[in-house]
């Protein structure tokens, strides 16, 4: 049969559901216009957020609670603009989206006309790669590059910009085949020679530590990982953006290293003599001084993207590849070898009972949020999806929320964006309406998107919403209270407003309020009882908890403050 | 310091250029030298990129990344021809004017306009040989130079 002439609006549509894509996240707009006229007929859902960086933080939770594509759509000038941070979050965190982009008619491109900006020039430092459309014919084609690129080897984010008056013009639909792109063909198979020497090295290790993060998760390979890990007995790091990929409560189970992160996982990659890094990035949030990181250790690197691979830290044993193909060629060349590591685990296990994790929390004293984290896991679903902000409570999270499966727990690691949270948690909702999705946000983050509430509740995207209320900006606070002498500059926000109970209510959400220990419990068993609205829980919290371990930014992770006696020492 | 020649083969698509030197001063990286063109293969130009950054093998990865770039190789300095092509407006007058065209002449460039008070050369050659030129005619008076960037193959293989 002869293909009818689309309008390169038409291609757009046709192309997403070619793709297989079911949701997508945006903002209309005048250049865009043409494609949401198609897409009213689609069975591809659309979800109106109520800004663009909303809607892009909503693709990237849909994102990594699936592991596959994020799709969001803009309109041309303040919508592409307004992307930004969401593409360079993406971009940071490895995470796999397409923005599909309105740009001013051809002719007017470079006019200065109305809503115009220069969205490939823009973000050609925030994506993995970016396309001007010129002709409507490149359509179907160009958007299965663009999901190859952002889904295969490093995942990343790709922009998609199109002229309005491409979107206007005919041209035919013709079957978008994979050709050959001469300057992308990552790496996925591991060279045996590397795994060899990679092997060698883990058989002479009498303390091998295995460091992962992200790159396990993108890879699906933490089932690989958990084999490994268990049959050689070797402890295991996760990172930041790595938790999740080895289950917290696991003997071998250390969690989150650096400025951060718990002491016996940071001490461990200090005292190792061989760490085994696949997946991560040697960030300087987890190496501090990389001069005074891991000193006795040897390092093999493995990751998918060979820029990391000696970029901080020169790797003994240096091997590009997915991870899953890695870890599972150094489990089979092992060959069941027996590693002696058993005073290696009895040291770190000595090191845990003595430097556990602390905090306290008084009958009738404020709120302290890791006792609230713990009491809303005992009530929460084993695999609810867990969607922090960036600061203090997002430190919190990741050090006292035992995470067992990959997927769950989202945030934003390597930008650090406040205002992450809800809108990444609703599209995690939007792709897992049946699971318990909980955006644990702080009040200065939440302030920074919270009109999108409004979606979650206009949407029916029933989620849960926990604003830690401290009234600052929290982490700036520890760091004007330990580096500038206690002055707070421009660091309070106040707890009072907004009242988020009003808030939430104004928003078609229903709003609860929790401020003492006696009433954590009864107000999470509301929260979690509405199935129907999202359910925002304003948690006031105590302004003056701090962070505990921390490295200051810099430092040696040899030295952790533990306490707030520590720092009289500083 | 010593010199690292990179030859970068791209596809010839819009935009190329600014992808690479955007990141190449996104990653703090400085260039001596950067020309761009055409090549045999339809669809595909070459760049040749001079630096004296020790972190070379870092941007080579970094270039390496992007969608557009197929190949870097980085150039053996032993065993490799350099180019680079030269024009260079300089101020004659009755007393200078044979003397300027003479060794312009001796050092093998080319008189492409002369003018009463004027001469116009054009000279191609490595590095040194161009600035080499550059010095011996500095004293009578250099009005404009432009140099096209420098340009490199592999002699062997």
């Amino acid at each position: 049969m002869e293909e009818k002439m689309l309008t390169g609006a038409e291609l757009v549509i046709r192309g997403l559901e070619h793709l297989k894509v079911s949701t997508i996240f945006g903002v209309p707009g005048g250049a865009i216009l043409p494609a949401y006229d198609p897409l009213y007929d689609s069975p591809i859902r659309h979800i109106l957020a109520r800004h663009e960086q909303g809607s892009g933080h909503m693709a990237e939770g849909y994102a990594q609670a699936t592991g596959e594509l994020g799709v969001v759509i803009a309109t041309s000038g303040p919508g592409a603009t307004n992307l930004i941070t969401s593409l360079n979050n993406a971009l940071m965190d490895s995470t796999p989206l397409l923005a599909i982009t309105g740009q001013v008619a051809s002719e007017s491109i470079g006019n200065d006309a109305f809503q115009e900006a220069y969205t490939v020039g823009l973000t050609m430092a925030a994506t993995k790669h970016n396309y001007l459309i010129t002709k409507a014919s490149e359509i179907p084609q160009v958007l299965l590059e663009a999901k190859h690129i952002a889904t295969t080897g490093r995942p990343g984010p790709v922009l998609v910009d199109i002229p309005k008056d491409i979107l206007n013009e005919k041209a035919k639909w013709v079957e978008p085949k994979l050709i050959d792109l001469p300057g992308y063909k990552p790496t996925l198979d591991a060279n045996p020679k590397m795994i060899q020497q990679a092997v060698n090295l883990i058989k002479e290790s009498k303390k091998p530590l295995l460091y992962v993060g992200g790159g396990i998760i993108h890879a699906k390979a933490h089932v690989e990982l958990y084999e490994l890990a268990k049959k050689y007995n070797i402890p295991v790091v996760t990172t930041l953006m790595g938790r999740g990929a080895f289950p917290d409560g696991d003997e071998l189970c250390l969690g989150m290293p650096g400025m951060h992160g718990n002491y016996t996982a940071t001490t461990s990659i200090q005292n190792a003599d061989l760490l085994i890094a696949i997946g991560v990035r040697f960030d300087d949030r987890v190496t501090a001084n990389p001069k005074y990181f891991a000193q006795n250790a040897k390092v093999i690197h493995a990751d998918i993207d060979p820029a990391e691979i000696g970029k901080v830290r020169e790797a003994e044993v240096p091997i590009v590849g997915d991870a899953k193909s890695v870890i599972k060629g150094i489990f089979e060349k092992l060959e069941s070898a027996e590693l002696e590591t058993s005073n290696w685990i009895n040291e770190l296990n000595t090191m845990k009972e003595t430097y556990p994790l602390n905090y306290k929390q008084e009958d009738n004293g404020p709120l302290k949020v890791p006792y609230v984290l713990e009491e809303l896991q005992k009530m929460s679903d084993e695999d609810s999806i867990v969607v922090s902000g960036v600061g203090q409570h997002q430190m919190w999270i990741s050090l006292h929320w035992k995470f067992t499966k990959p997927n769950t727990w989202l945030n934003s690691g390597g930008l650090g964006t406040m205002g992450y949270s809800l809108p990444a948690a609703i599209g995690a909702k939007a792709a897992f309406p049946e699971k318990q999705v909980l955006a644990l946000d702080g009040d200065g983050c939440f302030q920074m998107t919270c009109q999108e509430l409004i979606t979650a509740s206009t949407e029916n995207i029933p989620l849960k919403i926990v604003v830690f209320n401290n009234g600052n900006h929290g982490m700036v606070r520890q760091w004007q209270k330990i580096f500038y002498n206690n002055r707070f500059s421009a660091s309070e926000l106040t707890h009072h407003t907004p009242d988020y109970v009003k808030l939430a209510e104004a928003m078609g959400a229903v709003g609860l309020r929790m401020e003492q220990k006696s009433e954590v419990k009864d107000v999470f068993e509301k929260m979690l009882e509405i199935k129907d609205k999202p359910v925002l829980v304003d948690c006031v919290v105590d302004p003056d908890d701090m962070v505990f371990p921390m490295v200051p930014a810099g430092g040696s992770n040899d030295i952790i403050i533990l306490n707030e006696e520590d720092l009289k020492e500083l | 310091m010593s010199e690292r020649i990179l030859s970068v083969l791209v596809e010839d698509k819009p935009g190329v250029l600014a992808r690479i030197s955007s990141t190449i001063s996104r990653r703090g990286f400085n260039i001596n030298s950067l020309s761009v063109g055409p090549t045999n293969i339809d669809g595909r130009s070459k760049m040749t990129i001079v630096t004296e950054l020790e972190s070379v093998e870092q941007v080579k990865k970094q270039l390496n990344k992007l969608i557009n770039v197929i190949k870097i190789v980085e150039l053996d300095p032993d065993n490799t021809i350099e180019s680079e092509v030269l024009l260079m407006k300089v101020s004659i007058n009755k007393d200078t004017q044979t003397s300027v065209i003479e060794k312009a002449s001796l050092s093998g460039a080319k008189s492409v306009d002369v003018g009463q008070n004027y001469a116009v050369f054009e000279l191609t050659g490595t590095s040194k040989e161009l600035k080499k030129f550059e010095n011996l005619l500095k004293p009578y008076g250099i009005i404009e130079m432009i140099r096209g960037g420098r340009i490199a193959i592999q002699s062997n293989l």
